[in-house]
């Protein structure tokens, strides 16, 4: 029986980044972006419950981000989560990886008795990787980082493989403890059915109108909310206030387009550009 | 302006991994004009064995802590230790690798100091800001490659960020600062160790990017992993390495190794032959700094044309062999 966390995001699709998805103040206007659940954080998800549905326990999923963050937790549902939460304020705003990691922390702590945290090894709008290990230390949980494979795992431990960049890493650690997870570990599952049908009307409270309150609380439709006062924050700690680094700067990246030859297809040209190449070939060599 | 840089050993080879050299420098190059220190921290169970070239690139100073207990990343440990290096020292800078080790580490030293710290920096500079005094400007892509945004820590000691190896070049001729080395105590406590490390297996490295003047790479144009024998063909006819986008190697054309790009290698090699390749933005992230590249695309509006110094619009697979023929005509 092992009580664990995942950590997930919700991110904006960054193939699909256009001109006006910025803000002036050089935030995100994350409105303005389709919105995914970050890949890595689907596969601590599918480690989570794999774990959960051998050994036994409970899968909380928690994220922080605006409302619409909910579309995640529900998805998280679907694919078996026992419970979910969404930390949102509007003072959690521009937090960068610090206070993020802050909010995340004190949610694990005020959650209680959790064995494992499992987190994506990183999200893909800003690619960091920072969050786990920074959730790890304030938590005071041991951290294994780039988890490529579960191998084994019993109520006492688990043993993981670690992509160490130039070794892989058999590695055993006792519970609690912090792991992130790549894109090699697994294969997440589909969404289940009959959950896909328990939970599809699921959202947060105030999407709910009064007559249609009492029939989503009993049929546990509600995905529940958390402020900044309901986790008893410090509210210097959160959002831009609590975040060390300022985005100074922001530049759309323009191709520069340069000096270019062309050349042409036929045998002649070809050897034309293979002379070419050969020069620059002697120049650099 | 005193700077830190993380020194790491590549624990296969027993040396200095490039990224260590080339923040060293970078560092030297951010603190010099500013008459400050460049310190580098190790711990680990022993010093790399090339340690000394540090120096050639502008150490003045290598705090090191060696213990058999360290041969292993134990996160916890390296943190305290190195922690420990850092507020001795109180550095205004502390760069790090943005290596696996790199991003397990610096971000609890960050979060234990509390302080600001920018994954993957592509530039560092020093200037003034306000009323800060001299600061630390960071910038580094963001939102899947699509923006360059500059990130500032102007309130919080140490500014801290990571970059990855190949980004910061090296210079032709450099410092040589004399060998000086401090061993640093440090109490051990037991209780860092939290992990058990069964086995260690290097991985078996194919690519090697780092000494290759020439890159061919390959993508989706390819066509098949039947066809991606011209590539290796060509890279090999020019004494080059064999790179690719993510999607030849979602394709299964070509190992994972190769892949040159944001979630790849970053590459600056003095030729890049783009076959097949359209150049989107997340991979001109990992080569777009190369001295000359060649683009080969049937399509004349690929974005690759646009950083491209030599292009011809054809099919790759009918341009290659070609190219072969001549190359080994001209031999
Ligand atoms: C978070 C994230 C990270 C990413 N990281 C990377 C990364 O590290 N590296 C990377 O490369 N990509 C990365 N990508 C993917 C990237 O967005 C592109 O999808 C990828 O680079 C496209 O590869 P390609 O150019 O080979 O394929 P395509 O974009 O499909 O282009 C194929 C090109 O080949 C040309 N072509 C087709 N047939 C022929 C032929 N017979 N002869 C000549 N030309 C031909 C076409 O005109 C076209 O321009 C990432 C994406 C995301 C979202």
């Amino acid at each position: 029986m092992k009580k664990i966390v995942v950590l997930a995001k919700q991110v904006p699709d960054t193939a699909n980044v256009t001109g006006d998805a910025m803000k002036a103040d050089g935030t995100v206007n994350r409105a303005a972006l389709p919105a995914i659940f970050n890949p890595d954080d689907l596969y601590a998800l599918e480690m989570a419950l794999a774990i959960r549905d051998k050994i036994g326990g409970e899968v909380v999923v928690i994220t922080m981000g605006p409302p619409k963050a909910a579309e995640i937790l529900k998805h998280s549902l679907y694919m078996g989560a026992d419970r979910v939460m969404l930390i949102t304020d509007r003072k959690f705003a521009a937090a960068d990886t610090l206070a993020t990691s802050y909010v995340l922390a004190e949610t694990i702590k005020k959650i209680g008795g959790v064995d494992l945290v499992l987190a994506g090894r990183q999200a893909i709008d800003g690619d960091t990787a920072q969050v786990g290990p920074q959730v790890a230390d304030k938590i005071g949980f041991n951290q294994i980082t780039y988890v490529s494979a579960l191998r084994e795992f019993n109520d006492n431990y688990l043993i993981v493989e670690r992509d160490g960049e130039v070794q892989t890493e058999v590695i055993k650690s006792s519970y609690p403890v912090l792991l992130t997870i790549t894109g090699q570990a697994n294969t997440p599952r589909y969404p289940n059915c009959r959950r896909m049908l328990q939970y599809f009307r699921a959202d947060v409270k105030e999407n709910f109108n009064d007559s249609e309150l009492s029939a989503a609380e009993s049929n546990d439709w509600i995905i529940p909310t958390y402020a900044l006062a309901d986790l008893d924050l410090d509210e210097d700690r959160c959002g831009l206030k609590g975040s060390p680094t300022k985005v100074h700067k922001i530049k759309s990246i323009m191709l520069k387009g340069g000096d270019l030859k062309m050349y042409g297809t036929k045998p002649t040209n070809i050897k034309q550009l293979v002379r070419d190449i050969t020069k620059v070939y002697v120049e650099v060599n | 302006m005193k700077s830190i840089v993380f020194i790491e050993k590549n624990p296969v080879t027993g040396k200095l991994r490039n990224v260590s050299i080339e923040l060293t420098y970078k560092a030297y190059s951010l603190s010099k004009p500013l008459k400050g220190e460049v310190i580098g921290v190790f711990a680990g169970d022993a010093l790399p064995e090339d340690t000394d070239r540090l120096f050639q690139y502008g150490l003045d100073r290598l705090l090191y802590f060696t213990d058999e207990r360290l041969k292993h990343l134990h996160s916890i440990a390296y943190k305290h230790i190195l922690k420990a290096m850092i507020k001795s020292e109180e550095p205004d800078i502390v760069l790090f690798g943005a290596t696996h080790t790199g991003r397990d580490i610096a971000p609890l030293i960050a979060s234990s100091l509390k302080t600001g710290l920018t994954a993957d920096c592509t530039q560092l500079y020093v200037e003034d800001y306000k009323d800060k005094g001299k600061i630390l400007f960071q910038v580094r892509p963001a939102f899947g490659g699509n923006i360059l945004a500059t990130i500032i820590t102007p309130d919080n000691r140490p500014m801290m960020a990571s970059v990855r190896e190949g980004v910061m070049l090296l210079p032709e001729k450099h410092p040589n600062h004399p060998v000086k080395m401090e061993s640093f105590p440090v109490d051990f406590n037991e209780s860092w160790i939290k992990s058990e490390f069964l086995s260690v297996v290097p991985k078996v490295k194919k690519v090697d990017f780092n000494s290759a003047q020439t890159i061919v790479s390959g993508g989706a144009g390819v066509g098949s992993a039947d066809n991606f024998r011209l590539i290796r063909e060509l890279a090999n006819a020019l004494g080059g390495e064999v790179g690719a986008s993510r999607a030849a190697v979602d394709f299964g054309f070509v190992d994972k190794d190769h892949q040159i790009g944001q979630t790849g290698s970053v590459v600056r090699p003095k030729l890049y032959i783009a076959c097949g390749i359209s150049g989107q933005i997340q991979h001109r992230a990992g080569m777009e700094e190369s001295q000359k590249i060649i683009a080969i695309n049937k399509d004349p509006e690929a974005p690759i044309f646009k950083i491209a110094h030599m292009g011809v619009v054809g099919d790759v697979n009918e341009i290659i062999p070609v190219m072969l023929r001549y190359l080994k005509e001209e031999g």
